[in-house]
């Protein structure tokens, strides 16, 4: 019995009644069902059940699950009786008056009789497996009991309607956050404005207010993080605004790497020009994106991302072929090498020495030696 | 006949599974020819791998190195692939190893077969096994492989299968 669920009793799209039977009451195995008499109604689809004394309560079970079934003859004071023999429970049952059963088995009793027509109807239906080529619209069974109209999405399907919702809902309220981020920005457009107005009027009233007042009245705008931009709006920002600092750390960036044999970490860069600039620190997003205007401004300098994700700023004139060479020869000097031992030899960092002993693994020249020793490189002898 | 390493035996590296793929390649071939040589030195035609991580082939305690578990199931796996190995269980605890392959014993069988001047009679592979040729010591640990050698070449030999004793004629 528990293989059964609640239903509305209401019939799917493409399902037909074929039969139906009062007077029927349920058996759990051999138990009574804790159920009254009551129709059962045989579809092309499924197997239902109706309380006669209270039409909410309806149960259904899908003629998939039925395995086979057989009659059993009435007796003395007994009634006929089909035997239906069911499949194990389905994982994602929806629920039903039984949450378990020790019995893989239910009978139908017909108090009333009428067992031979729905044998043979059950018979028929069973053959002809009509719920496979008409599959009715999902899930089966809908509902919970009398509450009806809740669609519950089964499976895959699903969740994936959920993901959607839930990220409908995200998009919606970003979208709500940033209407109010809209409205601060034009707020301080106009702020803005006013003091840039207010600064004018002043130093056309010349004579009204002195020019040490209108510079304390610009600290105070000042203060309140209202300044105008410059560096950006100068050269506005966007592309043009890293064109112009590609060209920049081109000329910043050459002595430097000349001294480092050509090569230099994004991070060394990083911390290098805003060193050097003391203000107006560039963020790290402006950096990667000007150097990626290095080729098409033909600037000497170029961007390199290592398939570990490194990233590098590195000399034109540089050449891998002869630093994988040379390291080659480092390393056959040494017989094997770590990471550590490279760096230190060539003055490179930690991390651009690996960079360049992976390259020469990958080309072929070397192998290496992972122990719990640490890693180590050697040429490669195989 | 103390075995002879190979020299990659004392070469660190060849311990660690290479992620260069043609480093790869030629590191797996050393491996198997030298797990092949090993096993056929010491005539040992089964290897248990539990036991086989403890054995010297996949340790080297004078470097300090040895094959991991992963990588020794690679070497399995390559071995297996070219026909010498194959597993005797489920889980790929226990394997067969075939120094020589089903089709090169097959050969071998039949040149002896020839040789002898017993083409054409009824023998036993018990018989076979037992000559003064000690190559052929291998051959009662090889029962199911042998037939299906016998068999395939070329149809030269046909098999009757009487409860243990397997009769083979050989033409």
């Amino acid at each position: 019995m528990d293989r059964f669920v609640w239903t509305n009793g209401l019939l799917e799209m493409n399902e037909t009644l074929v039969i139906q039977q009062r007077g029927v009451r349920l058996y759990d195995g051999e138990d009574k069902a804790k159920l009254d008499v009551g129709v059962v109604l045989l579809s092309t689809h499924r197997l239902l059940w109706r309380d006669q004394k209270n039409n909410e309560c309806c149960i259904c079970i899908p003629l998939s699950q039925v395995i086979f079934f057989e009659e059993q003859a009435a007796g003395i004071g007994k009634s006929a009786k089909i035997v239906v023999h069911l499949h194990p429970v389905l994982e994602n049952k929806e629920p039903g008056p039984y949450q378990q059963s020790k019995y893989s088995y239910i009978k139908l009793s017909f108090k009333e009789h009428g067992q031979i027509e729905f044998y043979r109807r059950l018979t028929e239906e069973m053959t002809q497996k009509r719920w496979e080529n008409t599959p009715v619209s999902q899930p089966i069974p809908t509902g919970v009991g009398p509450k009806a109209g809740r669609t519950r999405a089964v499976g895959i399907v699903g969740i994936e309607r959920k993901l959607e919702e839930k990220r409908k809902e995200t998009d919606k309220n970003i979208s709500e956050a940033f209407e109010d981020l809209s409205k601060l920005m034009e707020k301080a457009k106009e702020m803005v404005e006013v003091s840039k107005s207010i600064a004018n009027k002043i130093k056309d009233k010349q004579g009204d207010i002195t020019e040490d007042e209108t510079i304390r009245f610009k600290s105070y705008l000042l203060s309140m993080g209202i300044a105008n931009p410059v560096t950006r709006e100068t050269h506005g920002s966007g592309t043009q605004y890293h064109i112009q600092l590609a060209k920049q750390l081109g000329d910043i960036l050459q002595a430097p790497l000349e001294e480092r044999g050509g090569m230099m970490a994004l991070t060394e860069v990083y911390c290098l020009v805003n060193r050097a600039r003391g203000m107006e620190l560039l963020s790290p997003e402006d950096l990667v994106n000007a150097c990626k205007m290095f080729e098409s401004l033909k600037l000497p300098l170029r961007l390199r991302v290592f398939d570990s994700g490194v990233m590098v700023v590195q000399l034109q004139s540089h050449s891998e072929e002869e630093m994988i060479a040379s390291a080659l020869d480092n390393v056959s000097d040494k017989g094997s090498l770590t990471a550590e031992e490279f760096a230190k030899l060539l003055g490179l960092s930690v991390l651009l020495a690996k960079e360049r002993l992976l390259l020469a693994e990958k080309m072929g020249h070397l192998c290496r030696d992972d122990s719990v020793e640490g890693l180590r490189f050697y040429p490669n002898l195989f | 006949m103390s075995f002879e390493w190979p020299w990659q035996y004392n070469f660190p590296p060849f311990f660690t599974l290479q992620p260069n793929v043609d480093t790869r390649q030629k590191q797996l071939a050393a491996w198997c020819s030298l797990v092949l040589s090993f096993c056929r030195q010491s005539k040992l035609f089964t290897l248990d791998v539990l036991e086989a991580q403890e054995s010297a082939v996949f340790n080297n305690n004078r470097i300090h190195r040895k094959l991991s578990v992963e990588a020794i199931q690679v070497v399995f796996e390559e071995l297996r692939k070219k026909g010498n190995l194959e597993w005797l269980d489920k889980n790929k605890s226990r394997c067969l190893i075939m120094w020589r392959r089903p089709e090169e014993w097959g050969k071998l069988i039949h040149q002896w077969v020839s040789k002898n001047g017993m083409v054409n009679l009824v023998f036993t592979l018990y018989e076979l096994s037992n000559g003064d040729d000690t190559e052929k010591e291998g051959i009662k640990y090889f029962m199911f492989p042998c037939y299906i050698a016998l068999y395939q070449q070329n149809g030269n030999a046909s098999l009757q299968n009487y409860n243990f004793t397997v009769k083979a004629t050989v033409r």
